[in-house]
């Protein structure tokens, strides 16, 4: 996971590096440089490091960020690990009731559609699925900005909080009224991917020999998914729920931008078009933390809930 | 063994299944015809046919878990009166059993203590499958295992323990020996003769003649998706007591007797020949045999040759 993590940030500072971003155009704007003395560049590029060799630079830059210091952000003139603390708190609860909602919905319409495999239910689940799997995620949250927010009227049309109102005044209530539109577009685009894979595992389980022999000694079709169905099904949607964390990051740089909701997703935007290399490399970093840690939390749980990783060891 | 009551009578039976070929005609492949069983209660019959003969489709259809594009024909009578779709469901698991192939039925990420009560926590329940266990030579520890920390044996044993815990009148088994070498496959057939030494019919389908007459009290001979002989097995002592040409050639086949097998294979269900199934591989083979070959009654048991005769 750490090899991982400098092989990102390695990565990710090799694409910046040879990226026409200038320090000093992206600080000081292209008209003041214009008018700058030859000197005054000189001494600016110097505080820059604009000489200086790439891999310099970036045992400078991970020397400092091992060290809890990311940089400053240029475009919030803050501290990188201050900017990515605030953006990371709106964006979480938004990614994890996200993350909850499709993973919980997708799993047990997977199982539903699995187990009614060819039936109504099972091609209605499926056609929505497929069609969701197809649609983008902004055009999903314009649709239901529009349908919410512009035509009912009944959701606020962006931003995480009321405009106009201090911060002491805004309610819990106010925040989870903005969280709604973007952690559903988040959500319902999660769905379709979990309860497709559910429902292609669930109806592997539902053929195996397994389930037929069951079925032969007289099990009922309840009795048969709550014994063997959850059971078998469980393992593949944990790997596929915790891998699905990058999904919703993914997919969160997009919604965030068209609800204006201001996360990390939104951030890294923001960060990469206004050339704030401090910033989006920290935001890299962060991301790749968490789908990483993500994939590694579900590796742990494999070997704690499956029997034949957690006791396959000890017996030799 | 004539005096005791029938537990199972299979009749005319047919496995079929509907198949789209090449542009969207459909042709219904006949995988099992014109099969015939009975098996009485305390009989133990062995089915015996090669491979890919459609034997499993055959313990499938009796209790009612063929594929869902399956259509069986003919008539099962079960105790008595007709084992209809609605009976099978009511009846399996209880009276009538099944012990599957291998050890890809049981499921794998559960504890085969459990499994075996099919997941109810009763305490008396768990008293008769102890003692199950313990007639089966397995360790109290068991219980709390899961299939892949069993050797393929115990798992065997484990399936078997699924038909004692029924207390069922009719076991099917299906290939219950394959992978196991001599003694545990001994072992394995010899809890099957015990369940037919307590009175409930079994019925064990396997490839393995030699085996099969060592424990079975009949044996009916399974070809190309229908039965060509039924015959005590005493009859399997000399070759003459035989009646089908497949049967003979089966029993020369036996390392005991020869080791010589005849030439050719099994014919494929959808290239099946005119009239007798054998015909092309048999040395008896005319005209005549090219016609719908009945199964007759032949000194005590029965047979698919219109050419076998009394004396």
């Amino acid at each position: 996971m750490i090899l991982l993590i400098i092989a990102v940030s390695v990565a990710s500072f090799v694409l910046i590096s040879v990226s026409p971003i200038d320090p000093l155009q992206a600080n000081i704007g292209q008209a003041a440089l214009g008018s700058m003395s030859a000197e005054q560049i000189e001494k600016l590029q110097a505080y820059w490091g604009v000489g200086t060799p790439a891999y310099q630079r970036f045992f400078s830059w991970a020397a400092d960020f091992f060290r809890g210091d990311m940089g400053i952000s240029l475009l919030y003139r803050q501290p990188v690990a201050d900017v990515i603390k605030v953006k990371l708190a709106n964006s979480l609860y938004l990614m994890t009731i996200a993350w909850l909602i499709s993973g919980i919905i997708g799993f047990i319409m997977g199982i539903i559609a699995g187990i009614n495999k060819g039936r109504f239910i099972d091609k209605a689940i499926k056609g929505y699925s497929l069609l969701i799997a197809s649609t983008p995620a902004f055009w999903l949250a314009l649709v239901l900005l529009m349908v919410f927010a512009v035509w009912l009227q009944i959701l606020p049309i962006g931003l995480s909080v009321p405009i106009g109102v201090e911060a002491s005044g805004v309610t819990f209530a106010d925040k989870i009224q903005h969280a709604i539109l973007p952690a559903v577009t988040l959500s319902i685009t999660g769905i379709s991917n979990i309860t497709l894979h559910t429902r292609e595992k669930m109806i592997e389980i539902m053929e195996s020999d397994y389930v037929l022999f069951s079925r032969a000694r007289g099990e009922s079709t309840y009795n048969i998914i709550k014994n063997h169905g959850i059971r078998n099904v469980m393992l593949p949607a944990i790997t596929l729920q915790f891998g699905s964390i990058s999904e919703i990051f993914g997919g969160s740089v997009l919604v965030e931008q068209i609800f204006s909701y201001p996360g990390l997703g939104q951030a890294a935007v923001t960060a990469g078009l206004g050339s704030d290399v401090p910033l989006l490399l920290g935001i890299t970093v962060i991301s790749a933390v968490f789908v990483f840690g993500g994939n590694l939390i579900a590796n742990i749980l494999y070997g704690i809930i499956d029997p034949r990783i957690r006791r396959g060891g000890k017996l030799s | 063994m004539e005096n005791k009551k029938t537990i199972l009578d299979i009749h005319n039976f047919s496995v079929s299944f509907e198949q789209y070929g090449s542009g969207f005609k459909k042709t219904t492949l006949p995988v099992i015809h014109n099969l015939d069983i009975t098996v009485h209660q305390g009989e133990m019959v062995a089915i015996v046919g090669s491979s890919g003969s459609g034997k499993s489709l055959l313990a499938h259809g009796i209790l009612g878990i063929q594929p869902y594009n399956a259509t069986l024909g003919g008539e099962i009578i079960y105790n008595g009166e007709v084992l209809t779709e609605e009976r099978k469901k009511a009846l399996r698991g209880s009276e009538i059993v099944l012990v599957p192939q291998g050890t890809s039925y049981l499921d794998p990420l559960m504890k085969v203590g459990p499994q075996v009560l099919k997941g109810k926590n009763d305490k008396k329940l768990k008293e008769r499958l102890d003692k199950i266990f313990k007639g089966y030579n397995l360790r109290d520890n068991v219980y709390n295992l899961y299939p892949f920390e069993l050797s393929g044996g115990m798992n065997r044993r484990i399936m078997v323990s699924t038909a004692m815990m029924a207390q069922p009148k009719l076991v099917v088994a299906d290939e219950p020996t394959p992978g196991l070498h001599m003694e545990m496959a001994k072992k394995v057939m010899s809890h099957f003769r015990e369940l037919a030494d307590n009175g409930a019919g079994v019925l064990v389908i396997t490839h393995d003649l030699e085996q099969a007459i060592e424990v079975a009290d009949r044996i009916v001979v399974f070809y190309a998706g229908t039965t060509l002989e039924d015959a005590d097995v005493k009859d399997f002592e000399k070759e003459e007591t035989l009646r089908h040409p497949y049967t003979k050639a089966l029993w020369r086949a036996m390392p005991k007797n020869g080791f010589k097998f005849i030439d050719g294979i099994q014919p494929y269900v959808k290239a099946m020949p005119e009239g007798c199934v054998f015909g092309p591989r048999c040395p008896h083979f005319t005209e005549e045999c090219k016609c719908a070959i009945p199964y007759k009654n032949v000194k005590d048991g029965r047979v698919r040759c219109i050419k076998a005769e009394e004396n």
